[in-house]
């Protein structure tokens, strides 16, 4: 298998594409927003809990490739906890991960260290420009859900 | 020496040779050589023969100028060739006249002229058009735009779990209500080819003209639009081998004669005034504005060649490949083919157990085979097999069994990878 293969499905996201966490419709959940791909039909659904400006939950559901689900699903383990301001400069940072080279990444503010460490395996999409929009796609919904909108606009 | 040589009738590496593009590989990274090009992506736009590429640059280095305006000696030069077009495109369809045939930029921009032109004439509130389940959103889209504007019903017939139109459904949605039948000839994704005398034949019975989109069915099968009886017939060049910007809508005179310009500008005119302007009668009628002039001039060097080939030799060297590609794919655990109809096109759209389709085309494509995923600009036949996206090869004139070899090594590699 190619180089470049194993580079965009490592283990991890193959393991994540499999075996999403997260992956419920929380009842107790006062946020939604829907991403959606209109060229794969991928369809996310990303449920939130805010509570005084926190994430005190995150899930989602729907169906994407492994790619998309994978972020997905690692998503809501590194914004779990987080404050609104932190999920939102992960989500910056994140996407600058997925679409620029190193030198171009922009300051988004204080984020979590580890957890752009973790999302490191995500960065393979780089090599593959049209498979960008499934790694951001339910970021952009948990962007979208934060701003208190009920999709993410399609960039 | 007396050696009888008898040519293969189908000689497809000859035919390849034509086809610049395909000797091309693709992924050539630092030190690593490339994967050569498999091409099983035709039903979204097919590859160009050398002679449609030299045919264009020709014209333009020589007998380039705009068309129907200048008396120079260039602008009948290219008039003449632009209309040499047209006639290849009415013999190609075994059109009365050439009078039949409407250029325009694409099969979706000739649906939306019928919708807007006799669509919106002809047509009011609570009459009906019927479709079926497996359009192209060309062939759905143009017809709610007019739904929304003039209150028509939009009725669909159904496919069964082969993906064959259901004619008695067909036949119990024919009501007085019904002004059109709008339908495809072949569909994209599924293959499907439907039985457009029969369906055409209904529709007159009670007196309602039918549409039928050829975008899929024209590549690869003789289509005859007297014999079909079709009033109107849909068809996209850069699916003919043909070069992007050129549509064709053929229709039948009286038809085009009773309807109204769909848009306005110059070339379609007899006299403008600000008192009142007058129309040139059909196809001019149709066809405002500079069109795609060297376009059209390759498009009918596409067609020149399909015909040079032969389209029943071009059709059966497809379907051999349908039918090998089919038997090799379905020894593929967990892989499903979607659209078995009897005679249907050379497509195939399936999807593997446990892997995305999205994955697989990201993972075929670095074994060098292109082909389609997604909803194919298809969602209601989607939704009708209840799956979110498939993957699709296409087969045209240019494939070989080696590819169709090559697609089912790339894709039992993506179920060893996914360990699917
Ligand atoms: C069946 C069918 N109809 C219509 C179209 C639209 O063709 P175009 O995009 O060239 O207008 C296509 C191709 O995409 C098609 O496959």
């Amino acid at each position: 298998m190619m180089d470049e293969l194993r580079e965009l499905y490592q283990e991890v996201i193959l393991d994540h594409g499999k075996n999403p966490r997260n992956f419920r419709h929380p009842d107790d959940a006062n946020r939604e927003a829907k991403g959606e791909n209109p060229m794969c039909g991928d369809r996310f659904m990303v449920y939130l809990k805010l509570k005084d400006g926190v994430v005190e939950d995150v899930a989602f559901q729907g169906r994407g490739c492994a790619i998309s689900t994978a972020s997905a699903s690692m998503m809501t383990e590194v914004i779990k906890g987080k404050t609104e301001a932190e999920a939102k400069a992960l989500f910056e940072t994140f996407h600058d991960l997925c679409t620029k080279d190193d030198h171009d990444h922009g300051d988004h503010g204080p984020v979590d260290e580890d957890a752009m460490e973790r999302l490191m395996v995500l960065s393979g999409v780089r090599q593959f420009p049209v498979r960008v929009k499934c790694a951001t796609l339910a970021w952009h919904a948990m962007n979208a859900a934060i701003e208190g909108e009920d999709k993410a606009s399609s960039e | 020496m007396d050696t009888q040589i008898t040519l293969p009738t189908f000689d497809v590496e000859r035919v390849r040779a034509d086809f610049p593009i395909l000797s091309r590989t693709v992924h050539e990274r630092k030190g690593k050589p490339g994967k050569p090009l498999v091409y099983l992506d035709s039903a979204a736009s097919a590859q160009k023969p050398r002679q449609v590429i030299d045919a264009m640059t020709r014209f333009l280095e020589e007998d380039y100028s705009n068309i129907h305006r200048g008396v120079h000696f260039l602008s009948q030069t290219a008039t003449d060739q632009f209309e040499e077009a047209r006639r290849k495109v009415a013999r190609f369809l075994n059109a009365p006249s050439e009078r039949n045939i409407v250029f325009t930029r694409s099969a979706t921009e000739a649906v939306n002229l019928v919708a807007h032109s006799y669509g919106r004439t002809f047509l009011s509130e609570g009459d009906e058009i019927i479709v079926s389940v497996m359009e192209h959103h060309a062939n759905i889209v143009p017809w709610q735009l007019l739904q929304m504007d003039k209150g028509i019903r939009i009725r669909v017939v159904p496919v069964d779990e082969h993906g064959v139109l259901d004619l008695n459904a067909y036949e119990d949605l024919l009501s007085d209500r019904t002004k059109l039948v709008a339908m495809t000839h072949c569909s994209n994704v599924l293959g499907t080819v439907t039985p457009a005398k029969i369906i055409a034949r209904m529709a007159h019975e009670r007196g309602v003209p039918v549409l039928f989109d050829g975008s899929q069915a024209a590549v690869h099968g003789v289509v005859d639009v007297q014999d079909i009886d079709a009033d109107f017939y849909i068809m996209t060049g850069h699916k003919l081998y043909g070069p992007t910007g050129t549509g064709v809508l053929y229709g039948k005179y009286d038809l085009l004669k009773k309807m109204p310009p769909y848009q306005g500008g110059g070339d379609m005119i007899e006299s403008v005034s600000f008192e009142g302007t007058t129309f040139k009668a059909p196809p001019a009628r149709f066809e405002a504005g500079t069109p795609a002039i060297t376009e059209v001039i390759g498009l009918g060097v596409a067609l020149d060649y399909m015909e040079k080939l032969g389209r029943e030799a071009i059709a059966a060297h497809e379907h051999d490949l349908l039918q090998y590609s089919t038997q090799q794919l379905s020894q593929i655990d967990g892989l499903r083919v979607y659209g078995t109809a009897p005679g249907k096109g050379p497509i195939i759209s399936f999807t593997l157990e446990g892997v995305h389709p999205h994955d697989l085309g990201t993972i075929v494509d670095q074994y060098g085979v292109a082909v389609r995923v997604g909803r194919h600009c298809a969602e209601p036949l989607m939704e009708r097999f209840g799956v979110g996206a498939t993957a699709r090869a296409s087969f045209a004139l240019y494939n070989t069994r080696a590819e169709a070899d090559a697609l089912v090594e790339s894709v039992i590699a993506v179920k060893e990878f996914f360990g699917a």
